[in-house]
């Protein structure tokens, strides 16, 4: 972020030359190529998770490849189509940093979820439930 | 009785980096988000409300999806188009996303162009996002016709597989193609507040006092990215998991 914040003051040197004389006009004014740039990036991320699933990869690639294009897809959103990287940290705090909370919700629920699978396949002895799907084995495969 | 002067309280005041200058900011008086415009504040933290429904949302349908002991339906074939014969997995999904991209791309640049105050482009680009935007729910309302009507799925069952998989597809999908309505919506609205040159005559709008200014179509921007990237969530854990 120290980064962003050193990009801030030569960006908003440009909106404020490009806004003119109306001081309030200093907004969030950038040059159009970073927008294409990132859009054509945002195409090329999309079509990779794509192919991810047209090429039937499976387990840990196919996961790690499904999260690392999510996350950078929703990192360049938030960075520069939603103005983020120029934005005073004293918002950009405000709104990124309570998300995440929701690794906790998701965490419990994960374990929450592995036990009720367990008793299910315990007390209900579930045709279904074969013993690849044992507690421990919560991986991305066993679900396919 | 004179009225008290106007002082530039909206000018960004210097600031030390870093983390002292957030402890400067939220510590100082009256505001804390100093040179954000209201509006757009305002949105943020309605998106940061919207963040955490969205995420109780697949969170819960991730505890679903790992408790339940039949097997899932696979998204890859229930939602695979034939074409010519052939199938192809997400297809349909695939140009959905590729859309809502492509109208977040169409959204910035009427941001841009709504700040250099080139009513008719602004105007354009905003119509075009509405396009996009309703050409998704058009999508939509033919992927949820297909799985209704042609494969049988419902809340509460389906022949395919754990019952739980139309209950978090329902949800999940419905609520954010409902966003989508919403901002499709709000795009035409702020589209014809634009050609009309409402935001130049600094009109103001029909639920505020406030005086119109091009700022509002930034803040209709992080609503429709916001969207955008709720999508990216849904596509990757929904759609490929």
């Amino acid at each position: 972020m120290a980064h962003a914040e050193g990009q801030h003051h030569p960006a908003a040197g440009q909106g404020h030359a490009a806004a003119g004389a109306q001081h309030h006009e200093v907004g969030q004014q950038h040059p159009l190529g970073i927008y294409f740039k990132i859009w054509g990036l945002l195409f090329v991320l999309s079509t990779a998770s794509y192919l991810v699933d047209y090429f039937h990869f499976q387990g840990y690639l196919r996961w790690a490849l499904i999260l690392v294009f999510m996350l950078l897809k929703a990192g360049l959103i938030v960075a520069v189509f939603m103005h983020m990287l120029w934005e005073r940290l004293a918002i950009v705090y405000a709104i990124l940093v309570p998300p995440l909370l929701l690794l906790v919700l998701l965490g419990i629920g994960a374990m929450e979820a592995d036990y009720t699978f367990f008793t299910r396949g315990e007390f209900f002895g579930s045709q279904t439930a074969a013993p690849t799907h044992g507690p421990g084995a919560t991986g991305p495969v066993q679900h396919r | 009785m004179a009225q008290p002067a106007l002082t530039g309280t909206g000018e960004a005041l210097p600031r030390p980096d870093g983390l002292e200058g957030i402890v400067a900011d939220w510590s100082s008086d009256q505001r804390a988000f100093k040179n954000v415009p209201w509006g757009k504040a305002m949105m943020w933290i309605f998106l940061l409300s919207d963040t955490f429904i969205f995420s109780s949302f697949l969170i819960s349908y991730m505890t679903v999806r790992i408790s339940t002991t039949v097997p899932w339906p696979n998204p890859s074939e229930v939602f695979g188009l034939t074409i010519g014969g052939t199938e192809v997995p997400l297809l349909l999904i695939a140009i959905m996303t590729f859309i809502l991209i492509s109208s977040s791309g169409t959204m910035v640049l009427a941001v841009n162009y709504g700040y250099r105050k080139d009513r008719v482009k602004t105007f354009i680009f905003l119509l075009l996002t509405a396009a996009l935007g309703a050409t998704f729910v058009g999508m939509q309302a033919f992927e949820w016709t297909k799985l209704i009507v042609h494969e049988g799925i419902r809340p509460w069952g389906n022949p395919m597989g754990a019952a739980q998989f139309g209950a978090s597809f329902f949800m999940i999908t419905g609520f954010h193609g409902t966003h989508v309505t919403f901002g499709v919506i709000f795009l035409i609205i702020i589209a014809i507040k634009v050609l009309r040159g409402d935001l130049d005559k600094q009109r103001p709008g029909f639920m505020t006092g406030r005086k119109g200014n091009y700022e509002i179509v930034e803040t209709m921007g992080l609503y429709w990215h916001f969207v955008d990237l709720v999508w990216v969530f849904i596509f990757a854990v929904f759609y490929l998991w």
